[in-house]
């Protein structure tokens, strides 16, 4: 099998990597997982104790507490030593956003402050401002707040109507506009606002301080979910920025509100991660706790299904995310080695590189999000309606995971929009290789091998999903042209196959590394690989068939379709066995420790 | 003045404990290690102590006695502030031969004042901190619930029927710590987990030790047995189950 040890973002349609050379969270070491602990440490003594009192809205708490982070120098994981910070790697990072994601809406205002409050300045400020804000954001003695959706302007955000012009003496901006769903809008000392220059088309970013005369900050929004972390409009009225604070140069702001939206989004999807196994521990405790027919209910077939899903797909979709962590990390290093290259500019751009993956991790962690904690609240039953349950709040906070950081369905468009243009630019041969598949369509099979192994099955049905996906992709270019980004229904079919391939091939990846450090256990990580892989292939034959079946008619819609059954041909499993084993582990262990 | 505090590791409490060699050893499979939450106030306190320039305490340090694979736990008490760390590398098998390490290497060294906590929350044996004081012939106080050091002077509080008590008496002591020393115990900052990388951590050989106890036997409660159903159309059934099963009746 051809494998290489790196990939560029969206390469792994067509490139296999060893599991050798990719990173699992059993790899954590000592500090990493006492950053963890910290972290979750914090959320017991801090945070929990007060989460009532939090969705009360209370800000002033919820400004204490992120201040009491701060002094622990969580507010640093992120960022350089020069600056305040404690220069962690990216999966350290990451670690750290999964263990505070169990935090509630704390978790959303804590990473509002680290990531879009405080990393646009680390990465695209000039020195005087690193000095003057970072240094303080790291310490939380400054709270931090990123100002780019308007009335007018979500999705589309250039279309911002914000503006700014220079001052008769030419020292200040003058900015005038108004921000709307602004986390940590009611007690932020600093803000990242975006507006155009007089004129101009494109958008330029700004350091805005709270105290300057002319901000003014609405009171919160009355929302669904998340109702500790303060969101509220916020109004520009003739607001003097000192010409100093333009971060970056004039017209660079719509790149950086778009790259930090890419860490953002990776954040994102390590943040679910931790609320997912919250939502689990919780389910699980009351499924063995809880007694119908005078049994746990934790007995039963029909919540041990549940159960497991659960714990499959956050497995999964944690296997991706420390996957391409380490991949970011590699990628800073390399950028770090490079002659000249600016440390914030350096890792933003690493960060940005992987925008395919950021975009699925956010889509397929939201999601899995949503589906996990829709089950936890159902294996509580009426309980689980009750707000005096864990389960409803996380299931209310979990819907907005959706929402912000670009939507889903943008998301989903950018998925395959980049993947297509990075493949354009010559990262990879995307187009070449789907159309010399196609030519060879009416002879393609599943392959299947007498003798196979185990981890040599996996990796064939994976790499025949991949040409499934490919198939897809030309067919759709050639029967849309340039008109393909505007079918949306077919983008979303095609999003769909390359996430679920990525997270299948993660988790894939990671039992076979993790197989002979597990021993005994690895029969357990092979249970949800089955399972995965099992679902995986009807799910992207399904996406797969939806999207030829929706193509104009061609005489080889046919042929299409009978390849893709062929492609997502795979054995059968005894998939209620398989649950029925992960979901048994869950409940001897109480808790996620899978 | 110089402060050792004993620190155990114990599972944590979510643990679902098992047992293997036929019921007489706790199985150590998939189990987070946590700090003694007694040994964990006991650090806290002696932290506090040596942060108030008044108390005239010069250094903290812990002593563990297990072996490498225990090491994240000292590392965590020397994230939470500790200055130094002694592991006596063997396995910790029993009160007394823990003890008998651990007066190890309060020998090889000069502490003031050695804390130990009460008991640990995995075998609640309450015997460490008394065996130490004996084996080195050292005064100990138990069940302390508040330390004071003022200019290197230690006072100790303990709870007692109806009001408390103040002692003081001279360095060295053994004191056994009760929940109430300290208020919370600290959660590492990422500063001293940094730090902590650095700091160093003695490995001592452990003396020949024969331990004076041995387990036979753990025996987990009995699972209550499922309900059964009586179709009510047969009530003899029930009053045949209350004389002969449950014999009650």
């Amino acid at each position: 099998m051809d494998k290489k040890k790196y990939l560029k973002s969206g390469e792994f349609l067509v490139r296999e990597v060893d599991s050798r050379d990719v990173f699992v969270p059993e790899e954590f070491d000592e500090e990493q997982k006492m950053i963890a602990q910290t972290c979750k440490d914090f959320l017991e003594a801090e945070v929990y104790p007060n989460l009532d009192q939090l969705d009360k809205g209370d800000r002033q708490l919820m400004k204490d507490i992120l201040k009491k982070s701060g002094e622990l120098g969580l507010m640093g994981i992120s960022l350089p030593e020069e600056y305040g910070g404690f220069g962690q790697s990216f999966v350290t990072q990451m670690l750290a956003a999964e263990t505070i994601g169990a935090g509630y809406s704390f978790s959303v205002a804590f990473m509002a402050h680290c990531g879009i409050g405080t990393l646009p300045i680390m990465y695209y400020g000039n020195e005087e401002q690193r000095q003057k804000y970072v240094s303080r954001l790291a310490t939380g003695e400054l709270l931090g707040a990123y100002c780019l959706t308007e009335p007018g302007a979500g999705s589309d955000a250039n279309s911002g109507k914000s503006s700014a012009s220079l001052s008769d003496d030419g020292k200040h901006y003058i900015l005038n506009g108004q921000k709307m769903w602004i986390t940590n809008a009611g007690f932020c000392d600093t803000q990242v606002v975006f507006a155009k220059i007089d004129k101009d088309r494109i958008l330029s970013a700004f350091i805005v301080d709270t105290e300057m005369p002319g901000v003014v900050i609405g009171p919160d929004e009355h929302k669904m979910g998340i109702k500790g972390s303060s969101t509220a409009q916020i109004y520009y009225n003739d607001v003097k920025v000192p010409v100093g604070n333009l971060l970056g140069a004039r017209g660079e702001g719509f790149r950086i509100a778009l790259s930090i939206l890419h860490m953002g989004r990776m954040k994102l999807g390590a943040n679910v991660i931790g609320a997912a196994k919250m939502a689990i521990d919780d389910a699980v405790k009351y499924a063995n706790e809880r007694k119908q027919f005078c049994v746990q209910i934790a007995t039963f077939g029909a919540i041990q299904h549940k159960l497991a899903e659960m714990v499959i797909r956050t497995f999964a979709h944690e296997s991706a995310i420390y996957r391409v962590s380490k991949d970011i990390d590699d990628l800073m290093e390399k950028f770090k080695a490079t002659e000249g290259c600016d440390i914030g500019r350096g890792a933003i751009d690493a960060i940005s590189h992987y925008a395919v993956e950021d975009a699925i991790l956010k889509v397929y962690g939201s999601e899995m999000l949503d589906f996990v904690v829709d089950e936890a609240v159902q294996i509580h039953g009426g309980m689980g309606y009750s707000s005096e349950m864990n389960v409803e709040r996380g299931y209310r906070d979990s819907r907005i995971n959706r929402i912000f950081e670009g939507t889903n369905e943008i998301n989903r468009l950018l998925v395959v929009d980049t993947a297509m243009k990075r493949s354009m630019k010559g990262d990879y041969d995307l187009f070449g290789k789907a159309a010399e598949l196609y030519q060879q369509m009416g002879s393609l099979t599943h392959g299947q091998k007498d003798g196979e192994s185990y981890h040599e099955e996996k990796w064939r049905c994976l790499i025949n999903m991949k040409k499934a996906i490919l198939l897809v992709i030309h067919a759709a270019s050639a029967g849309f042209g340039k008109k393909l980004s505007r079918e949306q229904e077919v983008m979303n079919n095609l999003a769909d196959m390359i996430s679920e391939l990525y997270i299948a091939e993660s988790l894939a990846l990671r039992v076979e590394k993790i197989e002979p450090i597990k021993g005994g256990d690895a029969g357990l990580y092979k249970n949800m690989l089955d399972v995965f892989v099992y679902d995986a292939a009807s799910r992207i034959r399904k996406w797969g068939l939806d999207a030829v079946y929706s193509m104009p008619a061609s005489p080889d819609q046919a042929s299409l379709a009978g390849a893709i059954s062929v492609l997502t041909t795979v054995s059968g499993v005894n998939v209620k066995d398989a649950r029925r084993q992960i979901a048994a582990r869950l409940i001897e262990d109480n808790a996620y420790r899978i | 003045m110089n402060i050792l505090v004993c620190i155990s590791q114990v599972p944590d409490t979510t643990t679902r404990v098992k047992f293997t060699g036929n019921n007489t050893k706790l199985d150590t499979t998939g189990i987070q290690w946590v700090i003694n939450p007694w040994d964990e106030l006991s650090l806290t306190r002696s932290l506090e102590l040596k942060e108030d320039a008044s108390a005239g305490v010069d250094r903290v340090s812990v002593a563990h006695v297990g072996p490498a694979s225990s090491e994240p736990t000292i590392r965590k008490a020397l994230a939470i502030g500790a200055d130094d760390a002694y592991r006596v590398n063997t396995e910790a098998s029993g009160a007394f031969p823990v003890a008998v390490q651990l007066a190890k290497v309060v020998r090889e060294e000069n502490f003031d004042v050695i804390l130990c906590g009460i008991e640990s929350s995995d075998y609640n044996g309450s015997s460490v901190g008394g065996m130490l004081a004996e084996l080195l012939d050292y005064p100990s106080v138990s069940g302390i619930s508040g330390l004071n050091v003022e200019n290197g002077e230690p006072e100790l509080i303990r709870e007692i029927d109806g009001g408390k008590e103040v002692l003081s008496l001279p360095v060295p002591f053994v004191g056994i710590v009760q929940k109430g020393i300290a208020k919370e115990p600290r959660i590492a900052a990422m500063r001293g987990i940094m730090q902590a990388r650095t700091k160093p951590i003695r490995v001592i050989d452990p003396d020949e030790v024969e331990p004076l106890a041995e387990y036979l036997d753990f025996e987990p409660p009995q699972p209550r047995p499922a309900c059964i159903f009586i179709d009510p159309d047969h009530p003899e059934k029930l009053i045949g189950l209350l004389q002969n099963e449950a014999k009650v009746i």
